[in-house]
């Protein structure tokens, strides 16, 4: 007998009646975070007498295969955290207002019957502004009424939209896809008062490039089920155990199924944890990695020995067999342009000849034109685009030649830059000679491009490198070294595993990839040598394959009822939308800190040609000119007054006025605003923020947002240097402070950007509110329900817009009584005609062309705003998603009959003589989706893959067939979370239980990418990007200290310092700032954000672990303590993404005791040329899906231990 | 034989994120309350590291768990009653430092403070006293090799390896570390019950669930010390004890308990073990080496006819027998032995076990240059002595022998799912792991495939024992109604 005996008697046991109760819950409701965290987690909310108690994850998300892996639980340490915030002390419970604009307004209100002439009194009266701008993020916040607060608001967009135009309002939410309406409710308000929504992908640098240069994508990757199906996993710049947490036990199981999992990462990471080899690359060269696999596979895979499933992989789905055209200059030859079948006679008068590109056929021994590019996208007959090999005018079998090696005529001696050194390689390449209607051209094909560039000789004459031992030549393995730092042998190892597991399973090795390679200013370049490394073994299409890129909640599955509900295009179109990168770098005046070399050091392969001169404003005003990036507002005056102007002029109709508008442009009446962006004419006025933390964890440059857009105390002291460096833009002397009159944030937790706000208006929590929410980490739909009613004085983001809707309604009545016509200026948009616009870059205001709208400058159309009746149109699904049917990536669906349905079935509104569905509740506009999206419509999706079905000539809709009766409602979500339909606007294939994972649509029912060839691009065919030797894959270096010149203001005798590259990755203890500021996350992690330093450079400046340290740049000043870890590498710091500067943050000593900044108090914007091009396939414009990023990772700083006490 | 049943769990290492979920999910059902703050009845610690309360595994100091001298077993700490003065001084409590001294942050003042010239910030201010508080610890305070010279450095089990060993492990080309998720382990031969004078603290018969009568603690705190792994906290508030319940109240309604339902890592496992309770002393006596396999040898298969009568006999009932059929832990520690219990020479014969971490080779640069396709043993970065010092009782081969199946059912899978590790490499390192292929397949399907109800097998609880069938009214009719609650026995 033991002497611990056993208590069974239950009556001795009565007390343990105390933990039983605490256990009992009243209900349980299902709702998730909207918070960009990616994990669309399902999650069960506990309501104890009436108060949220807890929560826990949901398990019941269908079991879609028994051969992976469930989804069950998906939650992470955050998530469960996340009730802290409905009851807590931080929690916003009323509406507030800034004291100082409190007063003004009041004293105004009395002066004025008039809330618009009282708001007037105040904006107008430069001291009265100054003063409340002034004491903007100072504390003295005062409580308001909801309807003292909402009458403000709507007086301030009246006041602006008469004043200064719609177009000078502009609202930012980030990543809808995390509660979607929530998001549609502040985008449909702005929309329909013709106001600017900010994108976020881009901004965020989420948006990885690569994507749409590659496949003409934004992005597109797999469910986080399928990486069970991988067997060879590479894991880099994404530390998935930190910030992929629900999925990353997918990655444990492929393990214990045979996979192995490699991470490449400058620390010892959670997921280093989690691997077979950890490769501790040098940060952000992960690019000079791929390219030494890539010598490798080209080497061993594609020359030494030819793996037939790969060859035959890239003759059919990549652009590796098209010719490319070398062109001669000053005794150089180097690749020029993909070769356009116009060119040859036998062409000659193929409509869209210019867009339709050649391949060398084996079987006629010439140059072919394979169907599916892009021309063949927009012509006139239809069936034609398509992936299968065929010519494009007779239709006969084409057997395309990968590379002219076997049937040359010569062999060409072409030039290569090794842009880390700049020397130039001379490599022979086969070439043929073409004669066309201009005379003899010289082509040769993108793969044998690549092997040149990637220094594989097979045999030709040239500088290329003898072995792979040879480190002077790009791109060997020995070359790599002195950048990542790896050992060759490694590199060598890894490609022949990874090369050998793609041929033995045909493509199940994968890349998670993520913001540690994508937030560099050369991201696109590292991302594209990691794709050129996935393609060439034939791992994209495929389930266990592809390029994972997780940055952001980004997948609004949903997409295009959502889209036309959020951007009101049930009502009027086109909508204004505006890349945030372009917007925050002229708006927050960060362009006025980069000097006239700046551009050329950050990328060293500018030589010259025009396309590549002049500071990074002159291309950005040019990008807006001719048409290839929006900016807001848009001109020198009101859109509106543009409208009148015309009118005045004689001008009946809309095309007139549009006429008279380019004729203004044309002699420089009318000016773009990006032309003088600090003119008072220029500044944005009024922001709405909702959903993000605007003004802090996302905004790159914050205290320049401080400075120029609040008006406030900052921390910069960086020099102005743009004086004189910027040609196409007017410089003036004195920089704007406090361009905003009014900030306005809709939010549940007193967060950095509440605190600066001038109006916060407290939001619902997720556990409050109805919505819906997909991600791209797993395949299903569910909701965000109201476990508990709004809390306190809260209302749901919906409800909050749909209030101002019907102020603003009510003012307009007296202030905007007529209709109002309005110029909408629209750049040239991909997945439309438009990216036939420009094949040459040419631009008008210099007369090398007609300013054509559309065509050679941005598209005009005149809109018509009624604003007494915007709350009317808020509240209704509008009559134009019944008449043009739905559209998403170029193709469009009737979808009629599905809005009659909503008619009759669901609740209406009545107005005007007309009625509608109503969506006054966000549950309503929430089925309406779901009723009419092809992902949670059968029908629909019958009818979106018939409509694909025309274009490309094959047979999809059989893919809809089975499903097609499927009805999905917000009432079934609420119930359980439902598995999304296969839908042409994405391109996974998912029947019989696959997971999803990309563009298997493409490799399987040959639908082409959305791509110049319409096939995955090595070459990137555009001006702008052979202009910057980035054409083909490519090494740039990581721009250095020197280059980013952060450290450049003076410094007091700062004593001992380190000076590092400042990094950002994201982090444990919150997603973003959320949940980063709860007591739970900050008692697990150490009360505060700290930075991490390697041990042996803290030891330099003898700082101890917890020490508080001081981080300093020109930019600005961060306090906070250390964390000395041996697992992080030399010379560079963290401070893991984002924390609030509201939570125990001391003063900053070299501030002269400002209160210390966070981590983007230290980051200044940098935008990368080359993705501003556009009007040109893929190049072309999409919000969130082209267009330059916020990186942030070229960043250095001073870190010195902080003496002494710290101030608070 | 006297059988009884004991609800038991695997703590699948390999699969652990290091996330915390766990813990935050029992802070929120159990401990988000005044005089509890500072207790996490469910942590995670970074391994090399000190853990949570610090150093938790110097017995020296704390003189928890067992001993055994001259083949008796004793508490290491006084036992209760030996001396009155140490109900009053016990000198092996760990004090609040130990653990931290618990915070909130003044939010309030980002609401209230007035207008001025300089941003407003929350302090982080101290929840024992209120006042301003300089913090320097926390419960994952060394969380990810935080201040890995003050914290990893000085791990207790590195105390077997060599000085160039340790200095080692932190060259970045040799870094590593893996996660540790702790709970009341509901030992067979648990320290705190001996240790409490009350006699406050029992197994629950049908479980095995460990608990602290609420009614009865009388705050004496000796199970606080005699508790190795440090797992029972002091309630400030209350004036008594408090440790994980294992979730009873979730168990008896037939749920994972909170850390298992939310263990987004999938690493746990819960099922019923039957063991023979008369041969526990017996068990926890046996030298280190011995820990091991004296404990496994407790273990009783439930499929054994003989077994099966016995239960029957001891009255476990026969729906418990059942579900230890279906008894996924059964499975990692009896029939794999791939499943090892934390710090076995406590000899408290821990009921929570670990499957040990597989961490990355070495990359081929710093390593043997045979270039095997996975993790070898003899590549991994920590070296197996420290794992054997966790999970052995010092005994390595218990721990390799472990290692070699984790390994070969990946060497067996990749075979077959890719193919370029032959048959032959596979069969071979199955035959040296002592595997059958069908048993690494199911090692496989357990690891990956299984869902919760496979992973957290919970038996019936047999709650209506509670009731009294033959009376009106019956007890559901009370349930809830605490004023109708009798005070302690």
């Amino acid at each position: 007998m033991s002497w611990i005996e056993d208590v069974i008697a239950p009556s001795q046991r009565t007390w343990e009646d105390l933990y039983r109760s605490r256990h009992q819950v009243d209900k349980v409701v299902r709702s998730t975070h909207g918070v960009n965290c990616t994990g669309g987690c399902s999650w069960n909310i506990h309501v104890k007498n009436g108060i949220v108690a807890l929560e826990t994850q949901a398990l019941d998300y269908p079991r879609f295969s028994c051969e992976v892996p469930g989804y069950e639980p998906r939650g992470c340490q955050r998530g469960i955290s996340a009730s802290w915030y409905l009851y807590s002390p931080l929690r916003v419970k009323h509406p507030y207002l800034r004291g100082t604009l409190m007063d003004l307004w009041r004293a105004a209100r009395k002066a004025h019957a008039d809330p618009v002439d009282a708001w007037a009194s105040i904006v107008d009266d430069p001291a009265s502004r100054a003063a409340y701008q002034q004491a903007r993020g100072q504390g003295g916040l005062r409580r308001a009424s909801w309807e003292e607060a909402l009458e403000l608001v709507a007086a301030s967009t009246i006041h602006t939209l008469k004043r200064h135009g719609a177009d000078r309002i502009v609202g930012f939410s980030p990543i809808p896809a995390m509660s979607m309406l929530s998001f549609a409710g502040g985008s449909r308000f702005l929309q329909l008062l013709g106001a600017v929504n900010l994108s976020f992908y881009d901004w965020y640098c989420d948006l990885p490039n690569a994507s749409p240069e590659v496949w003409g994508e934004q992005t597109d990757v797999a469910e986080s089920a399928d990486w069970y199906h991988s067997k060879y996993i590479v894991s880099m710049g994404s530390n998935v155990g930190m910030t992929r947490t629900p999925d990353v036990h997918f990655l444990a199981e492929a393990r214990h199924d045979g996979a192995k999992v490699v991470v490449l990462s400058p620390d010892y990471s959670m997921t280093s944890k989690y691997a077979d080899e950890w490769l501790p690359v040098h940060a952000g060269q992960d690019g000079a990695f791929w390219l030494a696999v890539n010598h490798v596979l080209l080497k061993e895979f594609h020359a030494d020995r030819q793996v037939p499933f790969f060859a035959d992989y890239l003759r059919r789905y990549s652009d590796a067999p098209f010719l490319v055209e070398l062109e001669e200059q000053d005794g150089q030859v180097t690749p020029g342009r993909m070769l356009p079948a116009s060119r040859l006679e036998r062409y000659a008068g193929e409509e869209h000849g210019d867009f339709k590109f050649l391949v060398w056929d084996e079987t006629a021994d010439a140059p072919r034109m394979p169907q599916g590019t892009l021309g063949f996208r927009w012509q006139q007959k239809k069936g034609q685009w398509n992936l299968e090999m065929k010519d494009g005018v007779d239709g006969a079998a084409l057997s395309p030649r990968l590379g002219l090696l076997e049937a040359h005529d010569e062999v060409a001696q072409v030039s290569f830059v090794d842009h880390a050194t700049g020397r130039v390689s001379r490599r022979g390449v086969p070439v043929r000679r073409i004669p066309t209607a201009r005379g003899t051209v010289t082509v040769t094909t993108v793969h044998d491009l690549l092997f040149a560039r990637h220094g594989v000789s097979r045999g030709l004459p040239g500088d290329y490198p003898a072995s792979y031992d040879d480190a002077d030549a790009a791109y060997t393995p020995a070359w790599q070294e002195r950048h990542t730092g790896l050992d060759r042998r490694d590199v060598i190892r890894f490609a022949r595993e990874w090369a050998g597991t793609a041929e033995r399973t045909k493509g199940k090795c994968s890349i998670i990839i993520g913001a540690g390679v994508n937030q560099w200013f050369h991201a696109d370049l590292a991302y594209r040598a990691a794709i050129t490394g996935l393609v060439l073994c034939g791992c994209v299409g495929r389930n266990g394959g592809g390029l994972n890129h997780y940055v952001g909640q980004e997948k609004l599955a949903p997409v295009a009822p959502w889209q036309a509900l959020a951007f009101g295009l049930d009502w009027s179109r086109p909508p204004r939308l505006q890349n945030a990168p372009s917007f925050h770098y002229v708006h927050s005046d960060q362009w006025r800190y980069e000097g006239a070399a700046d551009l050329g050091q950050l990328d060293p392969a500018r030589n010259g040609h025009p396309l590549t001169q002049g500071h990074t404003l002159d291309h950005q005003v040019r990008a807006v000119r001719r048409g290839w990036l929006p900016f807001f507002p848009q001109f020198d005056r009101s859109p509106a007054q543009v409208v009148r102007e015309a009118e005045a002029a004689g001008a009946r109709s809309d095309a007139e006025v549009v006429e008279h508008a380019v004729r203004e442009l044309r002699d420089r009446k009318l000016r773009f605003a990006v032309e003088d962006p600090d003119a008072p004419a220029s500044w944005p006025r009024l922001w709405f923020i909702w959903r993000g933390n605007a003004l802090m964890s996302s905004a790159k440059g914050h205290e320049y947002f401080l400075r120029h857009y609040l008006g406030t105390r900052h921390g910069t002291v960086a020099p102005e240097v743009a004086k004189g460096a910027v040609s196409e833009a007017t410089f003036r002397d004195q920089a704007p402070e406090g361009k905003l009159d009014l900030v306005v944030d809709l939010n549940f937790r007193m967060d950095t950007t509440a605190l600066y706000s001038d109006v916060i208006l407290p939001a619902a929590s997720w556990y409050e509110k109805d919505d819906l929410n997909t991600t791209d980490m797993h395949s299903f739909i569910h909701p965000l329900q109201a476990a508990v009613p709004p809390c306190w004085e809260s209302r749901s983001d919906w409800d909050i817009f749909k209030a101002l809707a019907e102020k603003v309604s009510a003012l307009a009545r007296t202030h905007l009584p007529e209709k109002v016509r309005d110029l909408v200026a629209t750049p040239l948009m991909h997945d439309t005609p438009a990216e036939l616009a420009q094949r040459e870059v040419l631009d008008w205001s210099r007369g090398e062309c007609e300013p054509v709208p559309g065509k050679t400058m941005p598209g005009l159309a005149v809109v018509e705003r009624d604003y007494v009746h915007l709350h009317d149109r808020f509240v209704s699904l509008g009559p134009t998603i019944r008449t043009a049917g739905l559209s998403a990536h170029g193709i469009s669906w009737p979808v009629d009959d599905l809005y009659d349905e909503l008619v009759r079935t669901r609740p209406t509104v009545e107005w005007g003589g007309a009625r509608y569905p109503s969506i006054a509740e966000a549950r309503d506009a929430a089925n309406a989706i779901l009723h009419l999206a092809p992902e949670t419509n059968g029908e629909s999706a019958w009818r979106a893959y018939h409509a694909e079905e025309k274009k490309v000539g094959l047979p999809l809709a059989d893919l809809a067939e089975k499903t097609r009766g499927v009805r999905i409602t917000f009432e079934e979500l609420a119930r359980q979370p439902r598995r999304l339909l296969d839908s042409p606007c994405w391109t996974g294939i998912t029947g019989g239980g696959r997971t999803y994972s990309a563009y298997c649509l493409n490799v399987e029912r040959l639908v082409p990418w959305r791509t110049l060839t319409g096939r995955q691009h090595f070459y990137l065919d555009h001006p702008g990007f052979i202009a910057f030797g980035e054409a083909l894959p490519t090494y740039k270096p990581k721009p250095e200290r020197d280059a980013v010149r952060d450290l450049t203001a003076p410094t007091g005798d700062a004593g001992q310092a380190l000076t590092l590259n400042f990094l950002t990755p994201h982090g444990k203890w919150g997603i973003h700032s959320t949940y980063g500021d709860n007591l739970r996350m900050l008692t697990l992690s150490r009360g505060i954000h700290p930075l991490w330093v390697n041990d042996e450079d803290a030891a330099e400046i003898g700082l101890a672990d917890n020490d508080w340290v001081e981080v300093v740049n020109d930019n600005g000043a961060v306090v906070t303590r250390a964390v000395v870890s041996a697992r992080m590498p030399r010379g560079v710091c963290y401070l893991y993404h984002a924390p609030e500067r509201t939570i125990g943050v001391p003063r900053s000593p070299s501030r002269g005791g400002l209160r210390g900044g966070s981590h983007n108090s230290l980051t200044r914007v940098r935008l990368k040329p080359t993705l501003m091009m556009g009007g040109y396939g893929q190049f072309s414009f999409a919000l969130n899906y082209w267009g330059p990023t916020g990186n942030n990772r070229d960043t250095y700083v001073r870190v010195t231990k902080l003496e002494g006490e710290p101030q608070w | 034989m006297n059988v009884r049943a004991q609800i038991s769990s695997v703590f699948h290492l390999d699969k652990c994120i290091g996330c915390h979920t766990c813990s935050v999910a029992c802070k929120n059902q159990w401990t988000d309350r005044k005089g509890v703050e500072y207790a996490w009845w469910n942590n995670v610690e970074t391994r090399p590291g000190t853990g949570y309360p610090v150093l938790w595994e110097d017995q020296e100091r704390h003189q928890g768990g067992w001993k055994v001298e001259g083949g008796e077993l004793s508490l290491r700490q006084a036992s209760p009653g030996a001396s009155l003065g140490r109900l009053f001084h016990n000198p092996n409590l760990p004090v609040l430092q130990d653990y931290y001294e618990p915070w909130t942050y003044k939010y309030d003042d980002l609401f209230t403070a007035p207008a001025g010239d300089v941003q407003p910030t929350a302090r982080p201010v101290s929840l024992v006293d209120g006042k301003p508080i300089d913090i320097a610890s926390g419960p994952a305070w060394d969380d990810d090799l935080g201040g890995s010279g003050t914290y990893a450095a000085n791990d207790p089990g590195l105390a077997v390896l060599t000085e160039a060993e340790r200095t080692q492990l932190f060259d970045l080309e040799r870094m590593v570390f893996f996660y540790l998720p702790r709970i009341c382990n509901h030992c067979l031969n648990a320290a705190c019950v001996a240790a409490c004078p009350s006699g406050a603290i029992y197994k629950r018969g049908e479980d095995g669930v460990v608990l602290i009568s609420q009614d009865v603690c009388k705050g004496w705190r000796m199970c606080v010390s005699a508790c190795p792994y440090k797992k029972v906290y002091f309630n400030w508030e209350t004036g008594k004890s408090e440790k994980c319940i294992l979730c009873y109240p979730r168990l008896e309604a037939g749920e994972a308990p909170a850390c298992f339902h939310t263990c987004v890592g999938r690493i746990r496992y819960l099922g019923v073990l039957l063991y023979d309770a008369d041969r526990i002393a017996q068990a926890a006596s046996r030298p280190d080496q011995d820990l091991v396999a004296a404990q496994r040898s407790l273990i009783l298969d439930p499929s054994d006819p003989a077994v099966i009568a016995a239960a029957r006999a001891s009255g476990v009932p026969d729906a418990m027998v059942e579900s230890a059929r279906r008894s996924p832990v059964y499975r990692f520690v009896k029939e794999w032995e791939i499943a090892l219990p934390l710090h076995p020479e406590y000899r408290t014969l821990p009921m929570l076990f670990y499957v040990p971490p597989l961490l990355p080779a070495l990359a081929r640069s710093a390593s043997d240059p045979d270039g095997r396709f996975f993790t070898s043993l003899e590549s991994a970065r920590l070296p197996l002595r420290y794992l054997a010092g966790l999970f052995g009782g010092g005994n390595e081969a218990v721990v390799e022998a472990a290692y070699r199946r984790l390994i070969s059912v990946r060497v067996h899978r990749r075979a077959g799912q890719v193919g370029d590790v032959s048959p032959a490499q596979a069969a071979a390192a199955l035959e040296a792991a002592g595997l059958r292929a069908e048993q690494a397949d199911e090692i496989h399907r357990m690891t990956t495939l299984a869902p919760m109800e496979e992973r957290i097998v919970i038996p019936p609880m047999a709650r209506e024992a509670e009731t009294e069938p033959t009376v009106e009214p019956q007890s559901r009719s009370a349930s809830g109604l605490g004023f109708l609650r009798p005070l302690g026995r």
